[in-house]
């Protein structure tokens, strides 16, 4: 359902994505790994048509939505934000389901950039799943959440997916990877290294820069 | 040094007895402003906004020459207006020279670049900050337009305050477009030049006492809004 076919992306002359190609599990979560700088990010922006290949295509169905690793909220309230992208008769009854899912519901009046980082990055999770997206992608999610807060935001993660959504994530926490994927797909220096079952992927990485990550040993890229 | 106080005690009677020749001079003032304000908010915010998201060659060039524009000495747009208002001029026929429209006019020239130029810069980091989100959301660079300045509206009233300040307190233009017609169109600023110079210093001290308060005001309303803003997550 979501493909990637001979996919390629340069910014200024440097590649960053190279001749990518994939079709994903119907299933999920998708959980994207690489170190620091290998496409991660650019990769989700591909997929969800920010930005534009410069060679090859890509296939998603819609719905999408797509929450940002530092989340892009509204001066407005915490409910005016997840109504935003709403239309339609029933996008009052929609936003406050979305609220209660995150627990934000006692804080719907507040204004949202005045939340604590957890609070904003569920509340930019209540808002795109009220937009009830058939693909969400997250952008590292957790990046930069405390323990806790990380928790909570992988129990919503986990609800959405269950709901069937399909989830396409970044993250850099093995640890979150490990207990969220259903798929792994390893990127390194703008190449698809490994597309596999998350179960084989930690239990035997093919590569040796899988190897390499998993074991903690290639935090970044050198330049590409 | 007795001249000097008995003019400040004189300026400080006309204020206490609201005088109405003061007062006629202080409404015109604040009616001129605040409409110039008006409609070269209505020119310049929707350039400022169309300017931080669109992209187009020579938006550069639009940008610099808007910039140049925000110094231009008063005196020489009120030169420029009263050119294209005068009875040969190409807007003549209208007969708007001296009159508290031409003022409107001029003060209206002036600050649009100004309200265009800081009202884009502020845009423009918003569109930064929310051009992928939106984007997102599935709108286009100028259907983002009314989210942006809906999401700006706490500076863009600072830009608004801003321009009100520099069109109240200017003399140039208005001197030239509006003549300082007594009882028609004369303001502070250009009664204060004119009495100052008559030596009738009593009206000068006391309009001089009134631009200062709203000039002030203007200052503190903005840093309450700026305050108010910061406090409460706008
Ligand atoms: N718009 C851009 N212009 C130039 N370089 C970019 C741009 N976006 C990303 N890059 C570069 O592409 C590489 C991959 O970036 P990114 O996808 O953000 O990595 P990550 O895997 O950490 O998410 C990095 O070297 C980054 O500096
Ligand atoms: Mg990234």
């Amino acid at each position: 359902m979501i493909r990637a076919d001979n996919l390629s992306f340069a910014a200024g002359g440097v590649p960053i994505i190279r001749d990518v190609s994939f079709a994903l599990d119907p299933d999920g979560p998708t959980l994207i790994l690489g170190p620091n700088g290998a496409g991660k990010s650019v990769l989700l922006r591909l997929l969800h048509g920010l930005l534009e290949p410069d060679a090859g295509q890509v296939r998603a169905p819609g719905p999408q939505a797509m929450v940002f690793q530092r989340p892009v909220l509204l001066r407005r309230s915490v409910l005016a934000n997840v109504l935003f992208p709403l239309r339609g008769p029933d996008a009052r009854a929609r936003a406050e389901q979305a609220l209660a899912l995150v627990g934000l519901q006692a804080m719907a009046h507040r204004p949202a950039r005045r939340l604590s980082g957890g609070e904003q990055q569920r509340l930019a999770l209540a808002r795109a799943a009220a937009q009830r997206p058939a693909i969400l992608f997250l952008d590292e999610p957790c990046a930069a959440l405390d323990p806790a807060a990380t928790r909570a935001v992988e129990e919503i993660i986990r609800h959405l997916a269950a709901a069937g959504t399909r989830i396409v994530m970044t993250s850099h926490d093995l640890g979150q990877a490990r207990r969220l994927a259903g798929e792994v797909l390893f990127l390194h220096q703008g190449r698809l290294l490994e597309h596999t079952p998350a179960t084989e992927f930690f239990a035997a990485p093919r590569s040796p820069e899988a190897a390499a990550f998993l074991r903690g040993e290639l935090l970044w890229a050198p330049g590409a | 040094m007795n001249d000097l106080s008995s003019a400040i005690a004189q300026a400080l009677g006309m204020l206490l007895h609201w005088d109405a020749g003061l007062l006629r001079i202080v409404g015109l003032s604040l009616r001129v402003s605040l409409t110039a304000v008006g409609v070269a908010a209505l020119v310049g915010l929707p350039l400022g906004a169309a300017l931080a998201v669109a992209r187009f060659p020579g938006r550069g060039a639009v940008m610099a020459v808007l910039n140049a524009l925000m110094g231009l000495p008063p005196v020489l747009c009120g030169l420029l207006v009263y050119l294209l208002l005068s009875r040969s001029g190409p807007l003549g026929a209208w007969g708007l020279l001296f009159t508290p429209t031409a003022m409107v006019v001029a003060q209206a020239a002036l600050i649009m670049p100004i309200l265009a130029a800081l009202s884009c810069q502020l845009l423009r980091s918003l569109w930064e900050e929310y051009a992928e989100q939106l984007r997102s959301f599935g709108l286009s660079r100028l259907g983002a337009v009314p989210t942006l300045l809906w999401e700006g509206r706490v500076g863009l009233t600072t830009v608004l305050l801003a321009g009100f300040g520099r069109a109240a307190a200017e003399v140039g233009a208005v001197m030239i477009v509006g003549g300082n017609i007594e009882g028609y169109t004369r303001v502070m600023t250009t009664a204060i030049a004119l009495e100052t110079s008559k030596g009738d210093l009593p009206l000068a001290i006391a309009l001089g006492l009134v631009l200062m308060l709203v000039v002030f005001g203007v200052n503190a309303l903005a840093m309450a809004l700026r305050g108010w803003a910061d406090r409460s997550g706008h």
